[in-house]
């Protein structure tokens, strides 16, 4: 079994993915928190089907590189979905249904209207389902995985506060004088920033698992903001990263892996919780 | 010149007028109170106050030494607190979020300012607990302390004594006092007028009348009020037929409608208080 793992160490792109992994996991559990607390669980879920739709879109128009569509369109639709959460007549939750079914379906319709691929099925099922293994991602998509993780990194810790103060109050926080749209705004840009690049590792129908449960299972466990955020973070990376090592082990897709180490995980932490009241 | 100067406002969502005809000044060290009925605008006429949202028409002026959001905050619990993992400390950390502009973190002054409040309101000991399993009163506390981290001057409350017990009511309510009696300026919104009449110095009733008065005044013309309904009271036991004709229908039928809003408004109330009570 280790020799197994050491075979596939040997190859740098072996070592890339697992690095991509754990960025991935690292970023896409930042929001977690305030993504739960303003009930919006399952944007992950709607934003990632517009992603599908949009990269059906992309690989139709025969794009090269597709991030090019898919990363704006992604992001509009958030923005639109946080802000219209509060005032609009289709409410937040139902927004986000309407939003990710049609997604899906004009997505697939798409592709199997236009594809030229042998292979619809088995295309379809690795972007909802993820790629069978990581290492298909191809060098570019690795670098631009870095590159907006890299981003998301530097632009949470600099809001952190400000997204705390907005997250807790929001009528506060504007009564006393901070730009509070401005700042939904840029939550609203790194949720779909990290929604994007999550899609490579856990493809589209696994991605609020990433984004949802590092939170939960740390707000089983900590009580200020920042400890349930670093948490969340340390969390999310061993999960993802023992993931992955279990899917190179065992032969299992990698996504799937991810989200039953999280489950596990999620199970062990309620009880701790439990146990320390 | 006062702090605040409201002349003839009108508040409301759009085109939807909630409450009009509304003027009032608050001078610094006055302790304001506004009440109403449920539903008269009261929660309307704050968020207006506070920058939330435009008045429908009227003006609100600001005192030369008040500058744009330097108002103070104390808003009702909202459903997203109550299960928040938050410390005390961060969140009365981020009543000093307005002065920060672009900042990105806490500097010391911040962090002095911080302590200070909590120390004033006697939350010290709790600075490192979770806000979601604190009592009603010691939240109410940490929400007053991060107000006063926002704004030194001038506080607006929003029913901040909903959902309290008695004891912790009484506890609030001369906690704000103090705060008034150091120079705080208060302008409160409360649906319990016989318990606010006790500590205010001006009352603004707003709903289908809209008053401003001192709260001696104030006093006086309920007793005014009290005594005119005991004489329509003693007028009714008249058959109902003969007092038509001597009051006219019209009267009568606006009576009818008063006594019908009062009942309501307890039952909100006490329902808010037991809704309230059980998740504390």
């Amino acid at each position: 079994m280790i020799q197994k793992l050491m075979d596939a160490f040997q190859f740098p792109f072996v070592r890339y993915a697992v690095i991509v992994g754990v960025l991935i996991a690292l970023c896409s559990s930042l929001l977690g928190v305030v993504l739960v607390l303003k009930r919006f669980s399952f944007i992950g879920d709607g934003l990632s089907h517009v992603a599908f739709g949009a990269m059906a879109v992309a690989s139709v128009a025969n794009l090269t590189n597709d991030m090019i569509l898919i990363l704006p369109v992604t992001i509009i639709s958030a923005v639109l979905l946080l802000k219209g959460g509060h005032n609009s007549k289709i409410k937040g939750d139902a927004a986000i249904a309407m939003i990710s079914v049609s997604a899906l379906a004009f997505g697939y319709l798409l592709m199997n209207i236009f594809s030229a691929s042998p292979n619809i099925t088995g295309d379809v099922c690795s972007t909802l389902f993820g790629s069978k293994s990581l290492l298909t991602l191809t060098s570019e998509k690795v670098i631009i995985c870095y590159i907006l993780s890299f981003i998301v990194l530097i632009v949470f810790t600099v809001f952190y506060n400000k997204i705390f103060a907005v997250t807790f109050d929001e009528n506060f926080a504007k009564a006393s004088g901070v730009k509070a749209d401005a700042y939904n705004l840029i939550v609203a840009v790194i949720i779909a920033v990290i929604i994007v690049i999550a899609m490579n590792l856990v493809g589209s129908l696994l991605i609020s698992a990433l984004v949802i449960f590092p939170a939960l299972s740390s707000m089983r466990l900590f009580n200020s903001f920042r400890s349930v955020t670093i948490c969340s973070v340390i969390l999310s990376v061993v999960c993802s990263f023992s993931g992955i090592i279990i899917s190179i082990i065992s032969g299992t897709p990698v996504g799937s892996t991810i989200v039953a180490v999280q489950v596990v995980v999620f199970g062990i932490c309620s009880l701790i919780g439990a146990i320390k009241k | 010149m006062p702090l605040l100067t409201v002349k003839n406002l009108t508040v409301g969502y759009g085109s939807q007028i909630v409450a009009s005809g509304i003027s009032f000044v608050v001078n610094a060290g006055d302790y304001l109170c506004i009440v109403g009925e449920n539903g008269s605008g009261k929660s309307t006429l704050m968020k207006t106050l506070l920058n939330l949202q435009r008045p429908v028409s009227g003006e609100i002026i600001r005192g030369d030494d008040l500058r744009e959001n330097e108002i103070g905050y104390l808003p009702q619990q909202t459903i997203v607190q109550r299960d928040f993992p938050a410390s005390v400390k961060e969140i009365v950390l981020s009543g000093r979020q307005g002065k920060m502009g672009l900042r990105p973190f806490y500097n010391a002054e911040d962090k002095a300012i911080a302590a200070g409040n909590m120390e004033r309101m006697g939350i010290t000991g709790l600075s490192d607990k979770c806000y979601r399993e604190l009592s009603g009163g010691q939240q109410q506390r940490v929400l007053l302390a991060r107000a006063l981290c926002a704004a030194e001057k001038i506080l607006l409350m929003d029913e901040p004594v909903s959902g309290l017990d008695p004891v912790v009511t009484a506890q609030m309510y001369e906690l704000i006092e103090k705060l008034n009696k150091e120079g705080v300026t208060i302008i409160m919104i409360s649906h319990d007028v016989n318990e606010v009449i006790k500590y205010a110095s001006h009352i603004l009733h707003i709903g289908k009348n809209v008053s401003f008065s001192s709260t001696e005044e104030y006093i006086r013309k309920m007793d005014e009020e009290l005594h005119r309904k005991m004489n329509d009271a003693s007028k009714s036991m008249i058959p109902p037929s003969l007092h038509r004709m001597a009051a006219g229908v019209k009267k009568d039928q606006q009576d009818e409608e008063g006594v019908k809003n009062d009942q309501q408004s307890e039952e909100d109330v006490k329902k808010e208080e037991t809704g309230e009570g059980g998740t504390l």
